[in-house]
């Protein structure tokens, strides 16, 4: 039977949550979960306050610190952070959520964590929403079959006070990968490899649709990763359609819905894809066998390579814009064109992030890290993991264990060394294997150095103290 | 009440030559443990601008200038209007990237594109984006090369821009153009469609029941 109509999973989602246009046009999209963190909310809950209005629907957000907090140990709570600065906003935080009734989930809750691994993990995330957070990574969340998005602070306070965010419809595009990865190379690499295809802007006006064998044949910590770089191709939204994996994910999570509820649900989950013949405004096609185990070597998450290519050359640059971008990142990042990356010792190894710190990311790490102790080349190697929830199970499975005898700092949940705002950080022209997400100038320190990696090739890094080929 | 734009305004432009500046460049993430709005203009482009590391403690005006980076040039010093080549304001959501163009004085950034969540955060704080043809950019490029300093007028209601002999159209979503010039609190906007709201919010609420706690 032909469908008349056949919608893709982005129309679906925009249409399920369209209120209606304003008077000028703007498009109000109703939102279903609101997450908040503590460095992007002052501000609107001070715009709140000032407007002396509440949030409109108290049951739609959840709260929790994860961006400032120090990842060393955290016994004496608030009053154990010696950065008095990072102190006053986490403190903002608590008072903005006590002061509007919102649930926070505090410092030393076991289930504290990374905005974005929380939510998903917690059951806050479900197929069929609409998501927000005012942090540019909630594209992770996608991954469930969801349109999210980062917002800025403005669009934080409108959210809470209107339910509502104010867009037009982006264009749609697909990204299709088919067949299986290479032994040694994962999601990750997957959506590096196609930022580096695509290229920073390549997704720019767009929210992206992920599927293809590939896709369905990643877990649903993988198929966050790939989510959650989507942004690093420009779209403020990537998203993957529900299936099997989903709903079993999502079955034994505290906030997703139980017994009956949860039939009903799946029922309306399973109606978020997209129809065949559906209108796509960008299409891409990849082999997952093109891809070979991922680093980035300059100071865009674009500049990506395979491990055994070289870094390029001026030459591989047509445009002038091009050739100067290429040669101040190559200068930033202390690298000579044409060398290989295995030939640059590390200083430094980051194990964590909202795109990388799922307990499936440490097993992989476990794996590699098994019975082997760190390369003396590395001054510091750290783990830290996605949130409390993910660090009880490593802790329950002994994977900390090998992460400590290898020579691995074993620590706190938060965003941490992904962007330095907590003590956490790269020295003047370190060199770091990170499973980040940014590699941008400063990121990760004032002048520090970041390749972005998958876990596997960060625990390999470690051990030999440099980049080398996994793949075999 | 947000800050509105004048329908028509001149300035002084400075080119950035730099394609992909990301918000972590535009405000380092040093300076995102501010809880105001204001106060982000003498940390603009923080790690470019100065030869060390500064911080939200720091006091700017003892701080090494980089002679070589073109904002602390004495010609530049002034200008307002900020041009600079594709993909600007790419990466992190931060909102304090807007916030810190505008405190140091940036009425407008002319470039080939920019990144989604930057572009709507900047209508939201009255920062007028322009987007122009990558050529036109390189023609402006070399303009400013010779003569060093450039004046542009910006016709905002028209939807125009005037560069020596040169009329450049620019688009402009409705709803952008009415909060730029209006300078419309957004929320207050929103809320009077709040019927809107609340009918759709009653018909969802049969669909997804167990999203209402």
């Amino acid at each position: 039977m032909n469908n008349p109509n056949p919608k893709t999973l982005y129309d679906k989602l925009w249409d399920t949550h369209f209120v209606g246009s304003r008077s000028d046009n703007g498009d109000l999209l109703y939102i279903d979960l609101h997450m908040v963190h503590e460095v992007t909310s002052p501000q609107a809950f001070e715009g709140l306050k000032i407007k002396g209005i509440g949030p409109r629907r108290l049951d739609s957000i959840v709260a929790t610190v994860d961006h400032n907090v120090p990842t060393t140990d955290r016994s004496k709570g608030l009053r154990g952070i010696k950065d008095t600065i990072s102190r006053d906003q986490i403190q903002a935080l608590q008072i903005n959520c006590h002061d509007f009734g919102i649930d926070l989930i505090d410092l030393n809750d076991l289930n504290q964590g990374i905005v974005h691994v929380v939510g998903p993990e917690q059951g806050f995330t479900q197929p069929g929403m609409t998501i927000v957070c005012g942090d540019s990574h909630t594209s992770t969340h996608g991954a469930f079959g969801c349109l999210a998005m980062g917002i800025g602070t403005s669009e934080v306070e409108h959210v809470l006070a209107t339910q509502c965010l104010v867009m037009n419809k982006q264009k749609n595009m697909r990204i299709s990968i088919n067949g299986p990865l290479k032994k040694n190379v994962f999601a990750k690499d997957l959506t590096m490899f196609l930022i580096g295809k695509i290229g920073t802007a390549g997704g720019t006006g767009h929210v992206i649709e992920y599927d293809g064998s590939t896709i369905e044949s990643l877990s649903m910590e993988g198929r966050m990763t790939v989510c959650n770089m989507a942004i690093e191709a420009g779209a403020r939204a990537g998203m993957i359609a529900p299936d099997q994996k989903t709903f079993d994910y999502l079955k034994s999570k505290p906030h997703s819905p139980k017994g009956n509820e949860y039939e009903k649900a799946l029922e309306y989950w399973k109606t978020f894809h997209s129809d065949e013949n559906s209108n796509f405004d960008t299409v891409h096609n990849f082999f997952a066998e093109e891809i070979e185990p991922q680093v980035t070597w300059g100071t865009s998450p674009e500049m990506v390579i395979g491990v055994k290519d070289r870094i390029p050359s001026k030459e591989d640059y047509s445009s002038q814009t091009e050739r100067n971008n290429f040669e101040a990142a190559l200068d930033y990042m202390g690298l000579s064109a044409g060398d290989s990356l295995e030939n640059y010792s590390l200083d430094q190894i980051f194990i964590g992030s909202c795109t990388n710190s799922r307990i499936e990311d440490l097993r992989k790490a476990a794996e590699i890290l098994d019975g082997n102790v760190i390369s003396k080349k590395i001054k510091r190697a750290m783990i830290v993991p996605g949130s409390g929830l993910v660090k009880k199970q490593a802790e329950e499975e002994g994977l900390h264990e090998t992460f400590i005898t290898s020579g691995f700092e074993w620590r706190e949940p938060g965003c941490s060394m992904c962007l330095g705002m907590n003590p956490d950080q790269l020295g003047e022209k370190e060199r770091c294997a990170s499973t980040s997400n940014r590699n941008f100038e400063g990121r990760q320190g004032h002048l520090g150095r970041t390749h972005l990696v998958s876990p596997a090739m960060a625990a390999a890094a470690a051990l030999a103290g440099n980049f080398i080929d996994i793949s075999s | 009440m947000n800050k509105s734009i004048s329908n028509i305004f001149s300035g002084e432009a400075v080119f950035l030559d730099k394609a992909n500046v990301d918000t972590d460049q535009i405000i380092p993430k040093q300076f995102l443990k501010s809880i105001k709005r204001t106060g982000f203009g003498p940390n603009l482009f923080d790690a470019w601008r100065y030869l060390d590391k500064g911080d939200l403690n720091s006091d700017n005006s003892k701080r090494k200038l980089n002679p070589d980076f073109i904002l602390n040039h004495d010609l530049y010093k002034s200008c307002n209007i900020l041009i600079t080549r594709e993909n600007f304001g790419c990466g992190s959501s931060r909102e304090h990237a807007v916030w810190a163009l505008t405190d140091y004085g940036f009425t407008t950034i002319i470039a080939p594109s920019f990144a989604d969540i930057f572009k709507n955060n900047s209508y939201k704080n009255g920062l007028l984006l322009i987007e122009i043809d990558k050529e036109k950019i390189d023609e402006i490029f070399t303009q400013i090369t010779e003569k060093q300093i450039i004046n542009i007028e910006v016709d905002v209601h028209n939807q125009f821009i005037y560069l020596e002999e040169n009329q450049i159209p620019f688009e402009l979503d409705d709803f952008k153009k009415k909060f730029l010039l209006d300078g419309i609190d957004e929320v207050g906007f929103t809320l009077q469609h709040q019927n809107k709201i609340e009918d759709f919010e009653k018909s969802y609420k049969k669909t997804v029941p167990w999203l209402f706690k």
